[in-house]
């Protein structure tokens, strides 16, 4: 087989993991005779119609796998083509790539094949390569098979720039009816490993390397959405405990799509689109906003409102603490405010030291005012009939139905309108 | 009305702003006329009274670090009203608002912010969409490029790419200046046609390859694609010409998937190969 033909199937088997991600490296240069930087951000190098980054070479080392996930393009029972790379085939693609400025560097996935240890030998192997024959100092992200044994993961943490292991369902039930060969427990265990070995590093970190120490990055996982029937509630809160515990730098949510020759124990529908976007709009409140993955839905509601962002839900929920004066409140009741984000926040606390701040200088930072407003207090701005208390405030500040349809719909994903 | 003719830089800017600030000239006086290039002209400074750290230099010259940063950038946007606006900043910087930079609603800040940000975008953009296509040229390899970036960021963006791409020897071409890096320094020369520059890489094919399918047809957003990746650099991205055709065909590809599914659930359940 080609190496293109190569290239369509396990490109294709390998976009279903949302992760892109080139970030978080620290800045790093490969040096005169290297190939290669890292820069903290991550670039971007191009983007395809469905919305999303091209940043890495995101491909699966092969297809072929033992394990029967329901949800997976590549379960042993699904009747794809299969087709396998071989090391030297992907370490040549990812530098032919680089060279030209197509890709920050490599995200390499794999089937299972044999053992997870050989598996995880041949991954080890493709970023040994790159970094010791050919001083690749680009990015790398590996994925790390969870049963493979400790030496191996930690091996591949010498070469990679970010680790990640797929959770994929957020509950062992679930895990159980659709990924039978995948134990939480497991998962959770080798995540946890990882966070000490890459812990330890930093404590031995000198300043700027040519290579990474131990996956300076970090570690990411997955969650598809849409699956089964576990709620955001559910979801958020698997999220916020491999947050806290194994301290993984992100989870990515990714909405269910149809996939070719699906298995039947699956829902047939469009991808979730706007639930998937609701979902990471909370995975960013508990982030950087001082937000509780149970302050975001309730017992009552135990899933995300898709008709508008969980910031405005929760303050529409949670009215006694508006309006907030923008002129006085601390930095965190500045960031629970609807249409504020982070930046915004840093802006006013710095700019109300010299000035009063009023509904214009808002304006002109680019706070959608409609949402904020209700729940402010500027100098020239009381919310009274229009404050937290009226009855329809919800309606007033919701998103136009027409508005929603306009950005992502479960529709559109279907027939391609927009 | 003053009009002073300096060289369109950040340092020929510099320069004059320095002199008019000394001389106490406010900036609704000033018409700010770009000379030629490169050199800065009118004598209004010889170099050594206009550098900040002289002893000469009179205090008001102090200015917040974050200005000059913004500046640097600003000088790089293609709007013409820049240079007024940046000695606008500084007159106020100097004259009683010296924390000016810190009031982010502030009219002029909150345009010479936004002009940053868009020169900023423009050198970040530059990194992600120049192709280099590979020249054999008397035995050697050469990366050369083709781009048209949305501001005067060649400059920004060459230690970029000399740092990454170290061990090559590439070139990015674009009408206005040319990067060159020959595996020791970087150079610059005036910009070319781009008839001037390769118009094709056999590997570009591949890389086509891998773009088409690692698009999902399954999650249609080409607003957020255009969003980031805008129209203005599609002419010169290898890949670009395949959207169309992506998005077109999309919504049949899913149908089909679905279809499938439908047939199949009407089919007795098969067998689960043994692993």
């Amino acid at each position: 087989m080609e190496v293109a033909d190569k290239l369509a199937i396990l490109a294709d088997a390998a976009k279903y993991d949302a992760s892109c991600s080139s970030s978080g490296a620290k800045g790093r240069k490969g040096g005169p005779k290297g190939l290669g930087s890292t820069e903290g951000t991550g670039i971007c190098h191009s983007y395809t119609p469905d919305g999303r980054c091209v940043s890495l070479l995101k491909i699966l080392l092969t297809n072929v796998c033992i394990y029967d996930c329901q949800y997976c393009i590549n379960r042993s029972s699904s009747s794809v083509r299969r087709a396998r790379f071989t090391v030297q085939e992907v370490v040549d693609l990812t530098l032919d790539f680089y060279r030209r400025n197509y890709i920050e560097g490599l995200f390499l996935s794999s089937g299972i094949i044999r053992t997870p240890d050989y598996t995880m030998e041949q991954l080890v192997l493709v970023a040994k390569t790159l970094r010791t024959e050919h001083r690749f100092a680009g990015y790398i992200h590996l994925k790390t098979i969870p049963d493979a044994s400790p030496e191996l993961l930690d091996e591949a943490g010498r070469w990679a720039d970010r680790l990640s292991i797929n959770v994929e369902l957020p509950t062992q039930e679930n895990l159980d009816r659709l990924a039978p060969e995948k134990k939480l427990v497991q998962i959770t265990g080798a995540m946890t490993h990882l966070r000490d070995r890459i812990d330890q590093a930093k404590g031995d970190a000198g300043p700027r390397r040519s290579l990474p120490v131990f996956a300076p990055a970090g570690q990411s996982t997955q969650m598809i959405v849409g699956a089964t029937d576990a709620t955001d509630a559910t979801i958020l809160s698997t999220a916020s405990a491999l947050y806290e515990g194994p301290k993984l730098r992100r989870v990515y949510y990714s909405g269910f799509s149809p996939i070719p020759d699906a298995a039947s124990a699956l829902p047939v529908v469009p991808t979730p689109l706007i639930r998937e976007h609701r979902l990471y709009q909370a995975d960013w409140l508990m982030r950087f906003y001082g937000f509780g993955a149970d302050e975001l839905t309730t017992r009552e509601a135990p899933n995300l409102d898709l008709s508008m962002d969980p910031k405005v839900s929760w303050a529409l929920r949670n009215r006694e603490r508006f309006p907030v004066d923008v002129n006085r409140a601390p930095r965190e009741d500045l960031l629970r405010i609807p249409g504020l984000g982070v930046r915004n926040v840093k802006r006013i606390l710095a700019s109300r030291r010299w000035m009063s701040i009023r509904i214009d200088d808002l304006r002109r930072l680019g706070i959608p005012l409609r949402r904020s407003l209700p729940f402010i207090i500027t100098a020239d701005h009381r919310p009274t009939l229009l404050g937290p208390d009226s009855l329809d405030l919800r309606d007033r500040i919701a998103p136009k139905a027409a508005q929603v349809d306009l950005f992502e719909s479960a529709v559109a994903a279907t027939h391609g309108e927009l | 009305m003053r009009t002073v003719v300096f060289a369109p830089t950040f340092d020929g800017w510099r320069v004059a702003a320095r002199a008019l600030l000394v001389e106490g000239v406010e900036p609704r006086s000033v018409v700010w006329q770009a000379g030629d290039d490169q050199q800065p002209l009118l004598g209004l400074a010889d170099g050594q009274s206009a550098d900040a750290t002289s002893p000469a230099t009179p205090d008001v010259m102090r200015v917040p670090r974050r200005f000059v940063e913004a500046a640097q950038w600003a000088a790089c946007h293609r709007d013409a009203e820049r240079w007024g606006l940046l000695y606008r900043v500084l007159w106020r910087l100097t004259h009683g608002e010296r924390g000016l930079m810190e009031v982010a609603p502030d009219p002029d800040v909150h345009r010479l912010l936004r002009m940053e940000k868009a020169v900023r975008r423009a050198e970040h953009k530059m990194k992600a969409f120049v192709r280099f296509r590979s020249v054999e040229h008397e035995g050697e390899t050469r990366y050369v490029a083709w781009f048209e970036p949305e501001h005067d960021v060649v400059e920004h963006a060459a230690p970029f790419f000399a740092e990454r791409f170290a061990s090559m020897a590439w070139s990015i071409l674009t009408p206005g200046v040319c990067a060159h890096w020959d595996g020791e320094s970087l150079s610059f020369s005036p910009g070319v046609p781009r008839s001037a520059a390769p118009g094709e890489d056999e590997l570009e094919a591949l890389w086509k390859t891998y773009y088409a399918s690692t698009f999902n047809p399954g999650r249609l957003r080409p607003g957020a694609m255009r969003a980031e990746m805008p129209l203005r650099y599609w002419k010169n991205l290898p890949e670009a010409p395949l959207i169309a055709p992506l998005l077109h065909d999309a919504p049949a590809r899913v149908r089909r998937m679905i279809e499938q599914r439908s047939e199949e659930l009407k089919r007795p359940p098969r067998r689960t190969r043994d692993t």
